[in-house]
């Protein structure tokens, strides 16, 4: 498949996601909504197992995350929303169905901003987005299957996009933004690798200018991002390659290969279930007034948006400020990458130095320096010493890294200028010390050459000039003070 | 027997005395098939606790009987299906907890029509209830059983379920009271569910005040079931006077046998006795009730049945290979073909495609016929007709033609699909002495005074 023929036709893809909600019990049932390395089927009430006259009680506590799941994209909230019932069978389903919400469901049309790295903006609409249960889980042996019901009733929503998306990376950045809303707004733990956030990519391809959308499949089941990116890049491939040959795409639900990096067919149209879709009369409707909604939204953290329009009103460009967005979610519990900066945002000056000595220097330590390990410091104090300091010419760059690292995994912070002083990492600026160093230099016979180029007009040697100040100060003088010093004196 | 008469029984002997003595009464009735299993140990072992003085309450030994689609111990929770044939309850449905609290005694679980479906036990996988007052009769149902341990008194009182008269209609065919409450007053956590938005749970008892206390104890909001409403029955002594009542002419037609029609014109002539005013009402909407109850019950009861699937409890079909066979042979064996019957139609109306034309439709008429109740109750207190068009009918006389033995709902689907009380109170015998039922019904949350109006008519 050449790339021109790629370029003749254009890739349209819609996601639907499910998220995991961090409740601490299921929908209907008050069974521990935690499933992660439990025993089978230890993590289910009567409820979730279907017995007999069992009820649903609806969880609260998933209606509020809702809600703020619905502000993380933008969406209404619905004054007036009810579940359904989704009927098949299937091992992993107790009740022989599956309570979504189809008609009315609580989180309403909406939209995502998504950025890209080369700045432009996709917004990406949100169809809606509705509560439901999570199905248990079976495990295939040669003649038998087993099954655990641990998850069957988790706290789901998923969200519907519009088809919105035209190529890979935009879909792998709208997984990714996703997945920043959900957590930062604390809808979900977000733990990918126990499946807390799933991606379904329903995929098309078309000729360019083509007025109607060509037929899509759906790859299920994606939990990572790298996995939307590439399915949606195979299967865009793959589709292009039907339709050059004169062949239909086939409507048809795809699974993705990660080991091989391929979809292959699971189930087509023609063998699509008829769901027997009807209100569920057990549970009454959510009735939400418009202050019991705005109360749950203004108890929100800041989501990836406004910290967005926050660094970058600090003067941070694309790539640092999606670092510390990524790093708040990484490190999140342990340190508060991003707090630091809001505690300080009064002094702008002061916020920006925040922002960038975590993305220069405390992140990379967190990710990389592996005899690091995160202590009780208070990390905002700690950075503003080090502000002060270097604010005041007293600490060079690289006695400011050499300093933190020191003090950065201590459980208690010392007094940071007095322990930068006994350990000789402040730096002198009084001109008047500096300058008699800067004569004792300049008049040392081995400066004697150096003097004579940096006259010639040769500057480099200026660096030689002020490493020897630097070492007769014992590396405490300032070397842009010392700098200076030499030029007004060799003009 | 009135439930204060056991009370004096238990006070000249014990509780345990009184228990054996209904146990024995139970199996010397064991041709009537009312029960499908006794509670006896268990029973027992209660009824020692209150002689010791370790159960105590308002029913402290009071002995009675639950339909076998509530979760009780003591015996296998059947739900006279082959599905539920052996499936010992983990739990109890919260009614039974409620009497439990104030001290009474399940005795044994009562024989119903399949899953409750049906109006006269005959769909009980283990065979039908006979007639209390003709055992060549229906007990009706589907809570024919403990209509009739009522009737026989073997215990003074015994709970039900009724989701379009099954607990109103056997009442009638067996001359006890049967209450249907307000829907939400009682909590259905439980019990085995048949539509979820027309259950409900009530009593079977000799006399209204029985029906009063019971209801007053089972009433309330459950966290359990969140359809409950707040307690709202408070039994009331005195009875309203001139109360304003709508004789529906509707149930009064040519086609309802004219014994019950006599009868129920003789109680309400005895309403105006007593400074009542009657006038005739009609409710048009009610020729659409039968047509509209057998689409939601039907879709909402395929739902509620969809869990019996052989994976995890119940039934399981032996010797299968595929999956889709163990589901097929399962629910084939499991269910009776009325339960097969009602799946299939309510699968059908909710398929995609009909499920406007049929589900939605009914929903829509159901809301025309539940707004001309609201419009008859701004006018009346009460509405009143007969319970059923006819007396207890012949053992198999209707099992073959299912629409006639449909049609025989006619009078009870209307209020259960407007979610409204309504109690069936005796009214007499017909000719041949069979038992006939007159129906009271009242507007949402009236259960309290359409009890103290039946009390106020009681033959003492």
């Amino acid at each position: 498949m050449t790339d021109e023929i790629l370029a003749k036709y254009e890739m349209t893809v819609g996601v639907e996601c499910h998220v995991q909600l961090a409740t601490d019990t299921k929908l209907f049932s008050g069974a521990d909504n935690d499933a992660r390395d439990k025993s089978p089927n230890s993590v289910v009430s009567p409820i979730d197992y279907g017995l007999p006259g069992m009820l649903p009680v609806l969880n609260r506590r998933a209606v509020d995350l809702a809600i703020k799941a619905g502000k993380a994209l933008n969406s209404s909230i619905a004054h007036i929303s009810r579940f359904d019932r989704k009927h098949y069978f299937y091992p992993d389903l107790p009740k022989g169905y599956q309570t979504t919400q189809l008609h009315q469901p609580i989180i309403g049309s909406g939209v995502v901003h998504v950025p890209m790295e080369d700045g432009r903006v996709v917004d990406v609409r949100i169809h809606h987005a509705h509560l439901e249960e999570d199905a248990g889980k079976l495990t295939h042996f040669g003649d038998y299957s087993l099954v655990d019901l641990n998850r069957a009733g988790t706290p789901l929503i998923e969200i519907v996009s519009e088809p919105d998306i035209h190529s890979a990376i935009e879909a792998k950045s709208y997984a990714t933004e996703l997945y920043r809303l959900m957590t930062y707004a604390e809808v979900t733990f977000g733990d990918l690798y126990h499946g807390n956030m799933r991606f379904d990519v329903n995929v098309s391809a078309a000729l360019k200018g083509a007025t109607t959308l060509g037929t899509r499949a759906e790859v299920k089941n994606l939990n990572s991002f790298r996995s939307v990116e590439r399915a949606a890049e195979y299967e865009f491939r793959r589709q292009v390659e039907i339709l050059e040959k004169g062949e239909k795409v086939v409507q048809e639900t795809r699974g993705w290969d990660d080991n091989k990096q391929k979809t292959s067919s699971q189930r087509s149209k023609e063998n699509a279930q008829d769901y027997r879709y009807m209100p569920d009369a057990d549970i009454p409707p959510i009735v939400l007034s418009d202050d019991e909604i705005s109360a749950i939204q203004a108890d929100m953290p800041r989501l990836p948006g406004e910290w967005r329009q926050i660094l970058s009103q600090l003067g941070l460009d694309y790539l640092p400020i999606e670092t510390l967005l990524d790093a708040e979610n990484e490190f999140r519990g342990k340190i508060n990458i991003l707090q630091m900066i809001e505690d300080v945002i009064a002094d702008p000056k002061k916020a920006k130095f925040i922002a960038n000595w975590n993305v220069n220097t405390l992140i990379p330590i967190l990710r990389s320096d592996t005899n690091f390990k995160i202590g009780q410091t208070d990390y905002l104090a700690l950075e503003s010493a080090i502000y002060e300091l270097s604010d005041a010419n007293k600490l060079s760059s690289t006695n400011a890294k050499i300093l933190f690292r020191e003090l950065a995994d201590l459980d208690e912070l010392p007094n940071v200028e007095t322990y930068a002083t006994e350990k000789g990492y402040i730096q002198v600026s009084d001109e008047g010390a500096i300058t008699a160093i800067v004569d004792e230099v300049l008049a040392d016979p081995i400066s004697a050459k150096a003097v004579e180029d940096l006259k010639n007009g040769n500057d480099k040697v200026i660096g030689f000039l002020v490493g020897q100040i630097m070492k007769k100060s014992g590396g405490k003088a300032n070397p842009a003070l010392a700098q200076k010093l030499i030029r007004e004196r060799i003009k | 027997m009135t439930i204060s008469e056991i009370k004096d029984q238990i006070k000249a002997s014990s509780a345990r005395v009184v228990v054996e003595k209904v146990i024995a009464k139970a199996r010397e009735k064991a041709e009537y098939h009312a029960l499908l299993n006794l509670t006896e140990e268990r029973a027992l072992q209660r009824a020692d606790d209150v002689d010791a003085g370790k159960i105590t309450g308002k029913l402290a030994g009071v002995p009675f009987v639950v339909k076998d689609n509530f979760l009780a111990f003591g015996a296998p929770t059947t739900a006279a299906s082959k599905m539920l044939e052996n499936f010992d309850a983990p739990l109890q449905a919260t009614a039974v907890e409620k009497l439990e609290a104030e001290g009474a005694i399940c005795i044994g679980k009562s024989n119903l029509d399949a899953f409750a479906h049906g109006g006269s036990t005959e769909n009980s996988a283990f065979g039908p209830t006979k007639n209390a007052y003709d055992t060549t009769r229906v007990s009706g149902g589907s809570s024919g059983g403990s209509a009739v341990v009522t009737a026989l008194d073997i215990v003074p009182f015994a709970l039900g379920s009724d989701t379009g008269g099954s607990i109103r209609q056997p009442a009638s065919f067996n001359g006890v009271v049967g209450v249907k409450p307000t829907y939400g007053m009682i909590s259905r956590y439980g019990v085995v569910a048949m539509a979820s938005s027309t259950d409900v749970i009530g009593s079977f008892t000799t006399n209204v005040a029985d029906a009063e206390l019971v209801s007053s104890i089972m009433a309330g909001r459950d966290d359990r079931d969140m359809t409950t409403l707040p307690d709202f029955f408070q039994i009331q002594n005195d009875v309203k006077l001139g109360q304003k009542i709508g004789l529906i002419k509707d149930f009064m037609t040519d086609g309802v046998d004219a014994d019950v029609r006599a009868r129920v014109n003789e109680y309400v002539e005895g309403l105006k006795a007593k400074g009542h005013i009657i006038e005739e009402v009609s409710l048009p909407m009610a020729e659409y009730a039968l047509a509209i109850y057998y689409i939601i019950v039907p879709a909402e009861l395929s739902s509620n049945l969809a869990r019996y699937d052989g994976i995890r409890y119940g039934h399981r079909a032996e010797g299968i290979k595929t999956l889709a066979e163990l589901y097929g042979r399962t629910r084939d064996q499991g269910f009776v073909t009325e339960n097969k019957r009602r799946i299939m139609i309510g699968s059908y109306v909710l398929s995609s495609g009909y499920f406007d034309a049929y589900y939605l439709q009914a929903q829509k008429v159901r809301t025309l016929l539940i707004n001309e109740f609201n419009e008859l109750f701004s006018k009346y207190d009460v509405l009143i007709g007969p319970v059923a068009p006819t007396p207890a009918f012949k053992l198999g006389e209707n099992t073959a033609d299912p629409i006639k033995m449909y049609l025989g709902d006619i009078m009870t689907v209307p209020t259960s699909l407007a979610g409204l009380p309504a109690i069936s109170v005796p009214a007499g015998r017909s000719e041949s002495g069979l038992p006939i039922g007159v129906q009271l019904m009242g507007p949402s949350q009236s259960d309290a005074r359409l009890l103290a109006l039946a009390r106020s008519m009681e033959v003492k």
